[in-house]
């Protein structure tokens, strides 16, 4: 009897430290303490589900958390700081597809259990088929979005005729299916389920292909949301409160924050994930094939120049700063140019980089003040008084297609009004065409200079450009 | 009847935990987006109770269900929960540890 309070008082404990721990994330000053609450909530949530365990199974819950911890550590504190948002996604995977492991062992189990005459019931039933559905997809999804982002595979969307058509067949097939194993309960040849579960991980990969790598960051989040989901339907299969609320309140999160990412893109979810952006996007690239004309090229004094005799710079940053690691770079620019008192100001698109934060994360990393950062509905107006606009290794979110080209894929999409500076100058590796895969008529305005070359050796040469004159 | 009588219980757990999770995520400002999304994905991972919970089930001498195959899906499942808890925890540590060290520059 005390240990069964115990133990409930125990999940409760866990359950208000989530909940303080995500109140506590939401505020840059506590976000870390929220964080170890949450952890500390975990913590608690393991040791009560061991504690009655009478030691059964140890090895094998020895085992699985002893490759678990090294693999999860090791990936976690070796990745890169670009590499987060794929490691989010793979970390992602691995629970969708633990979720999906427990359902398939859960109903393995009640097979066996059935054999020998006794009954299965409906709920349990009914969720673990749709918690292993859910959790399959998700794992699956996650690893194709993980392959995407780190270039193991394309970016750009895989689409052929007919897909939707074909996805649509695939998730009657798996409908179809789980409706056999939920009305029959367990009575089934069991390569029901298998073929199920097996048609599910296709479907994720189905799913995720024809999204383009720009799109990445929202399918992550969506995918995040249905492992969480998964979990809180898991939740149910156990009748344990403790998976529901967690896993709900990640599916609930998840979703929000899609819904947002959404928003800043001007990118309905439905577009998403129907590969709107995939299919025109493709068509503009091939019929474009001739390249960007009137490129104006400059030298790295020239730009120095440039900056230092500015009254105000905004330095626009994006994924190419991310993967040239130069941020510190930048901050030590800007550092440069304050010390010739010129106003600099950086300038975060919401969907800058592959995550939302993104940008924000890699310049505090490299002590850029907070108050420097400006949204882009606050920097938008301040273009206008800037001399110089210091594109680093952004191309989508600048792309001036997005307000006035109506057949452009990524129309009607926010951009930093990064055109209306008196100059613009843009980083950027290569004349390659962004992640969404589209030109930028940018770099063709007659005020824009493009300086070539990798962001952080450009940036450090700009550094001690300004700092000879 | 009290089947369904759980069934109710936990639905409404279940829609409670949707309203409170919109509530606590709609206040968090833009720049803690990645990190945030890495302590929920993290949060998640609380389905390795659920590897848990089955591998007890599983192992449990008393019900003798064990085979080798079973076993080994319970394993892979405690090893990829403890993957998304572990790597997710601290994952989102690194994260916000770039957020700490800008205090002291902000003098």
């Amino acid at each position: 009897m005390t240990a069964f309070v115990l133990l409930r008082l125990a999940e409760i404990a866990a359950i208000v430290l989530f909940f303080l721990g995500l109140h506590f994330l939401s505020s840059p000053a506590t976000a870390r303490f929220g964080n170890r609450l949450a952890a500390l909530g975990m913590l608690i949530a393991i040791v009560a589900a061991l504690a009655p365990s009478h030691g059964y199974g140890w090895w094998a819950i020895l085992a699985g958390m002893v490759v678990g911890t090294v693999v999860g550590l090791y990936s976690a504190l070796k990745v890169k700081m670009t590499a987060m948002p794929q490691m989010v996604a793979l970390f992602n995977g691995a629970g969708g597809g633990a979720a999906a492991a427990v359902s398939t062992v859960q109903y393995l189990l009640w097979e066996r259990a059935h054999n020998t005459g006794v009954p299965l019931d409906v709920l349990t039933d009914v969720s673990l088929v749709i918690s292993a559905i859910i959790g399959a997809v998700s794992a699956a999804g996650s690893v194709i979005a993980f392959l995407k982002l780190q270039e193991l595979m394309t970016g750009r969307p895989v689409t052929y005729r007919g897909q939707q058509f074909v996805n649509g067949i695939v998730a009657l097939a798996i409908a179809g299916l789980a409706a056999w194993v939920m009305i029959t309960l367990g009575v089934e040849p069991t390569w029901a389920y298998g073929v199920m579960v097996a048609l599910a991980l296709v479907l994720g990969v189905m799913f995720v292909l024809p999204i383009g790598g720009a799109d990445m960051p929202v399918v992550i989040s969506l995918l995040n949301s249905f492992t969480g989901l998964a979990v809180a339907i898991t939740g149910f299969e156990l009748r344990y409160n403790l998976l529901i609320i967690a896993g709900t309140l990640v599916g609930a999160s998840g979703t929000m924050l899609t819904i947002l990412m959404g928003k800043a893109m001007n990118r309905p979810l439905r577009n998403v994930l129907f590969g709107a952006f995939g299919a025109s996007g493709g068509m503009d690239v091939a019929a474009s094939k001739g390249g960007q004309q009137n490129i104006r090229s400059v030298t790295v004094d020239d730009v120095a120049v440039m900056l230092a005799f500015a009254h105000q710079v905004i330095i626009v940053p994006g994924y190419g700063m991310a993967v040239a690691q130069a941020q510190h770079s930048v901050r030590e620019l800007a550092d440069q140019l304050e010390k010739r008192s010129v106003t600099v100001k950086y300038a975060i698109h919401p969907v800058a980089g592959r995550m939302p934060g993104h940008m924000n994360v890699l310049l505090a990393e490299a002590n850029v003040p907070y108050n420097q950062l400006y949204d882009m509905d606050d920097i938008n107006p301040e273009f206008a008084r800037t001399d110089v606009a210091l594109v680093i290794g952004a191309n989508d979110v600048t792309n001036p297609a997005a307000r006035n080209v109506a057949s452009s894929p990524i129309y009607g999409m926010p951009i930093l009004d990064v055109d209306k500076a008196a100059n613009v100058v843009v980083l950027k590796r290569s004349m390659r065409s962004g992640f969404a895969g589209i030109e930028n008529p940018l770099y063709e305005d007659p005020k824009t200079a493009m300086l070539f070359g990798d962001a952080k050796a450009s940036v450090d040469s700009l550094v001690s450009a300004v700092k000879a004159l | 009847m009290s089947e369904l009588s759980i069934f109710f219980g936990l639905l409404t757990v279940f829609v409670l935990a949707i309203f409170v999770g919109f509530e606590v995520i709609s206040k968090v400002p833009t720049t803690l987006h990645t990190p945030l999304m890495s302590a929920t994905n993290a949060i998640h991972g609380i389905v390795l109770v659920g590897a848990i919970i089955v591998t007890v089930k599983l192992l449990d001498p008393a019900h003798a269900l064990a085979t080798p195959l079973l076993t080994a899906i319970t394993i892979v499942a405690v090893a990829l929960g403890t993957i998304n808890v572990v790597g997710g925890f601290a994952v989102t540590e690194r994260m916000l540890q770039m957020f700490k060290k800008r205090e002291p520059s902000k003098k």
